[in-house]
């Protein structure tokens, strides 16, 4: 039971992180929605690998790639942002500058 | 199998090396790792034209715990092509990326990610493991935004973030995918699953991750990241970046289409897949038509190019795949994958050559160019050729057997998209090719070392070549080629 | 009761990712996000993998916060534009919320649960941990890629240097007062955290720990000794920084390159020499995975801020 509430909470991580991603233009706060979804997934899968009677390991590995690539891939994401602020002066991509 | 190895660990080892090595040795450890794994790539392709798919158990662990790695025929295809790809960029950057010409930065960052991007197209082309193609698409994509990022201006700045927002939220979507099947079927190797039982799971595990490949791939509606983000990088680190980066990820889906999940292909899906297509060819080929840089015009022609790959989709897949024809619509497409990958490194070679002779890339500023650069001219004709489908190039073989795929299966609409989107082409390419040969020169021009404008020339050719000596690879790529039709008795 | 528990920890989950995404503020967000991984790091712990509520912990929250609450600063400080406010967005949460609805729909569809065997297999690796076993040996290929998307994204990051900025030190400079907090923190924390980050890498073989886990602690002590100002940020052009960011990679590479040669197939490890040579690099991987994080975190080389 406890398990699908971590899955349950994986899967609405999800969908939250999709929102963000979607509905804010402001970079960095879409940066974040990136790993919501991503930490999502990974409850979703960590609670899938312990319904077996032993702990599955090969998810707890994948996991554990999974946030590291998750961290270059923020890093890399996050010194663009920098360096676009500090050479155009923008947080949010140009043709998105004005609300829809 | 030692020729994979290499093919798979000189590029990242080349890589790594370039990073400790002072600055001098960065250009001489680059180009021998390059020259090195280029001729591994031949080996490689020599191998499986010979002894069938080359096989590697990482480790020596089979899957489910493994990860296991397969070069067939048209991953071998894909190696080698890549391989000419970078090898022709590398020569070229020799050149272009010289410090004194981009900076000690720019200069010093190209090598490393060239290696990187090239290591992980290898890794990806043979890895038979969902989660490993994660990672290899991460290390692509990475690699990929920060070429878009090295030319320092604002708009590339921009550029790369709306390829990276892309390329991020593809491989979530894609990781999604992966982490359904796992938890589904506890393994990841697209061999064991073509064998699992279904579970109801699987068409959405299977619509997440094309979904995740599409956002990659820049098919239409998703291309919107594609021109920006290949027109703001240096030139030879564009002619990566279209060339054969988009090949990684529509492998992918090749792979789960045809080998992983072929059951789960309906009709409406294949047809949805070749629809977008069909858009991108045209959508492509019209915006291409109004663009008024070299850059721009080769990159949306990216767009319209790689639309004509996903007409193999309802030709080749489902229930298709058991027809004559199937083959032949196969085929074609992946002559289209390797043909497109040749001219096109050929064509941003040539912008990076226009931008060193006159300083723009702009049709204007490019008029009478081929006067004085008459080899740097004559290359973009050919690959002209290729990318419009005359014969005998490549991409006429391409476009050849996709038409007759499509009047065999009796789906005339895909002809008339083949035949629209060569009529396009021919359009938005004679606006360069009028400018480039026509008399009045307009601006001084600075001399461009013959070496360097051989390469593009040669890549051309090449993609020519790929048509007049079509044989061997089209038996090559028939090598290890999924045939449902006989596993599925 | 331990239901009820992990429906408070859930809950209190999606309530701090709620405001990481809707919050007032980016530094709100920011520190709400803070919070959402050290919260994670628990639910790891209750769902009995403790080597990613170390990694979550560690990376997801620790680092990745420190790189976002970094950033806002810098952005604070250069007066940049302010980000235009959204009301809510109904077809943005109209696909959040159909992707989630999709998700839990296929947990309940879900097969019964499958898994490779690990147990038969793990005692020729010479590792009890069967998540390190995962790592360097089964899935060692994945581990040695992922160990090069970090040098791959710190590339990226450099590339976003100014042409003038290339030969100064990394990141920008900080100011700790030579009696203040920060000094101190970085003359008190570093045989401490280097303790511990040694540990992890140590126990990781046969506990929880690992590579990625120590690296991360290391990681953390050479940005807070930059940061005190007890270390000088390198160049780009340092020989021994250069050394130091390919060396795991590269021992990892070479081992598997080496059993090729010996003509054992690429990156296989014999049991004979599992464990010693796991050891080794696991060290090497360490050390370049605890250098290339901070230097990531730390950011180009930078020499001041622009003014506007």
């Amino acid at each position: 039971m406890s398990l699908t509430v971590f899955a349950m909470t994986g899967a609405s991580l999800v969908g939250l992180g999709i929102y963000g991603l979607l509905a804010l233009p402001q970079l960095l706060r879409r940066i974040i929605s990136f790993n919501l979804i991503g930490s999502g997934l990974f409850l979703f899968l960590g609670a899938a690998g312990a319904r077996g009677e032993a702990v599955d390991a090969v998810p707890q590995a994948l996991i554990i790639t999974g946030i590291v690539v998750a961290l270059a891939a923020s890093a890399l994401a996050v010194g663009l942002v920098v360096a676009l602020a500090r050479r155009s002066g923008l947080v949010v991509l140009p043709d998105e500058a004005n609300p829809r | 199998m030692t020729a994979l190895v290499i093919v798979l660990a000189l590029p990242l080892a080349g890589a790594l090396a370039v990073i400790a090595l002072p600055v001098r040795a960065a250009v001489p450890v680059a180009l021998s790792a390059t020259a090195l794994t280029a001729l591994s790539a031949l080996v490689l392709a020599a191998s499986v034209w010979q002894g069938g798919p080359v096989t590697l158990m990482v480790g020596g662990w089979q899957p489910p715990l493994g990860i296991a790695l397969q070069a067939d025929g048209l991953a071998a295809a894909l190696i080698v092509m890549s391989a000419l790809v970078v090898g022709a960029v590398a020569m070229a950057a020799w050149f272009e990326m010289a410090a004194a010409r981009a900076g000690p930065r720019a200069a010093f960052g190209f090598w490393p990610l060239m290696l990187l991007l090239w290591g992980a197209l290898n890794a990806v082309y043979v890895s038979r493991d969902l989660f490993n193609l994660y990672v290899g698409l991460e290390l692509l994509s990475l690699a990929a935004v920060a070429l878009v990022a090295i030319s320092g201006t604002a708009q590339a700045l921009v550029a790369a973030l709306r390829y990276m927002i892309f390329a991020l939220a593809g491989s979530l979507l894609y990781l999604a995918g992966v982490v359904l099947v796992y938890a589904g079927h506890g393994t990841l190797d697209i061999g064991l699953l073509s064998a699992r039982s279904p579970a109801p799971g699987d068409a959405l595990a299977l619509g997440l991750m094309t979904a995740g490949l599409l956002a990659k791939t820049a098919l239409f509606p998703f291309h919107v990241w594609l021109p920006p983000a290949h027109a703001s990088a240096p030139a030879p680190a564009s002619a990566l970046l279209s060339a054969l980066v988009p090949k990684a990820s529509f492998l992918i889906l090749i792979r789960l289409w045809f080998e992983a999940m072929p059951e789960l292909a309906s009709t409406a899906a294949l047809l949805m897949l070749a629809g977008l297509g069909a858009i991108a060819v045209i959508w492509g080929g019209v915006l291409a038509l109004v663009q008024s840089r070299l850059k721009l015009i080769v990159a949306y022609s990216t767009v319209a190019q790689l639309g004509y790959m996903f007409l193999v989709f309802p030709l080749a897949g489902g229930d298709g795949s058991a027809q004559p024809w199937a083959a032949g619509a196969w085929t074609g497409a992946m002559f289209q994958a390797l043909s497109h990958g040749l001219a096109k490194a050929a064509m941003f070679l040539v912008a990076g050559i226009c931008i060193a002779a006159v300083g723009s890339d702009r049709l204007g500023d490019l008029r009478g160019l081929a006067r004085a650069l008459p080899m740097t001219g004559f290359a973009f004709a050919l690959a002209a050729i290729t990318l419009m489908g005359l014969p005998p190039s490549g991409g006429f073989t391409a476009k050849y057997l996709l038409m007759t795929s499509a009047f065999a299966a009796g789906q005339w609409p895909w002809a008339l998209v083949l035949a629209g989107g060569g009529l396009l082409a021919a359009a938005y390419l004679y606006r360069p090719l009028a400018a480039l040969f026509t008399r009045d020169a307009r601006l001084p021009v600075h001399p461009v070392a013959r070496a360097w404008q051989g390469v593009p020339l040669a890549l051309a050719a090449l993609a020519v070549l790929l048509g007049l000596l079509s044989a061997a690879p089209f038996d090559l790529l028939q090598i290890g080629r999924p045939e449902p039709a006989v596993e599925g008795l | 009761m331990s239901l009820a528990l992990d429906l408070a920890l859930c809950g209190l989950i999606l309530c701090v990712a709620l405001g990481a995404v809707v919050g007032r503020g980016v530094f709100r967000s920011v520190i709400f996000f803070i919070t959402y991984g050290l919260l994670l790091a628990i639910g790891w712990a209750r769902l009995g993998a403790k080597d990613v509520a170390l990694a979550e912990a560690a990376i997801g929250a620790g680092l990745t916060g420190v790189l976002l609450l970094t950033a806002h600063g810098r952005l604070r400080r250069m007066s940049v534009e302010r980000a235009p406010r959204v009301g809510p967005n109904p077809m943005a949460a109209t696909t959040g919320i159909a992707v989630a609805l999709a998700l839990g729909w296929a947990w309940f569809a879900l097969p019964a649960p499958t898994a490779p065997d690990l147990a038969a297999a793990l005692p020729l690796t010479g590792m009890g941990n069967p998540v390190t076993g995962v790592l360097l040996h089964f899935r060692a290929w994945d581990t040695l890629l992922e160990s090069i998307v970090l040098l791959a994204a710190l590339l990226g990051v450099w590339m976003l240097a100014r042409d003038v900025d290339w030969h100064a030190p990394l990141g920008l400079r900080y100011h700790a007062r030579p009696g203040g907090v920060l000094a101190s923190f970085g003359r008190l924390l570093p045989p401490i955290g280097l303790s511990f980050g040694s540990y992890l890498v140590w126990a990781g073989a046969d506990g929880t720990g690992g590579a990625f886990q120590g690296g991360t602690v290391l990681a953390a002590v050479v940005l807070v000794a930059m940061m005190a100002g007890v270390l000088p940020p390198p160049r780009v052009a340092q020989g021994g920084l250069r050394a130091a960011l390919v060396v795991g990679p590269g021992v990892f590479l070479l081992s598997g390159l080496l059993a090729v040669a010996l003509g054992m197939g690429f990156l296989t490890l014999p049991p004979a020499v599992a464990k010693p040579a796991t050891l080794i690099i696991e060290v090497a991987l360490t050390v370049s995975i605890a250098v290339t994080l901070a230097v990531l975190v730390i950011g180009p080389p930078d020499d001041k801020e622009p003014v506007r």
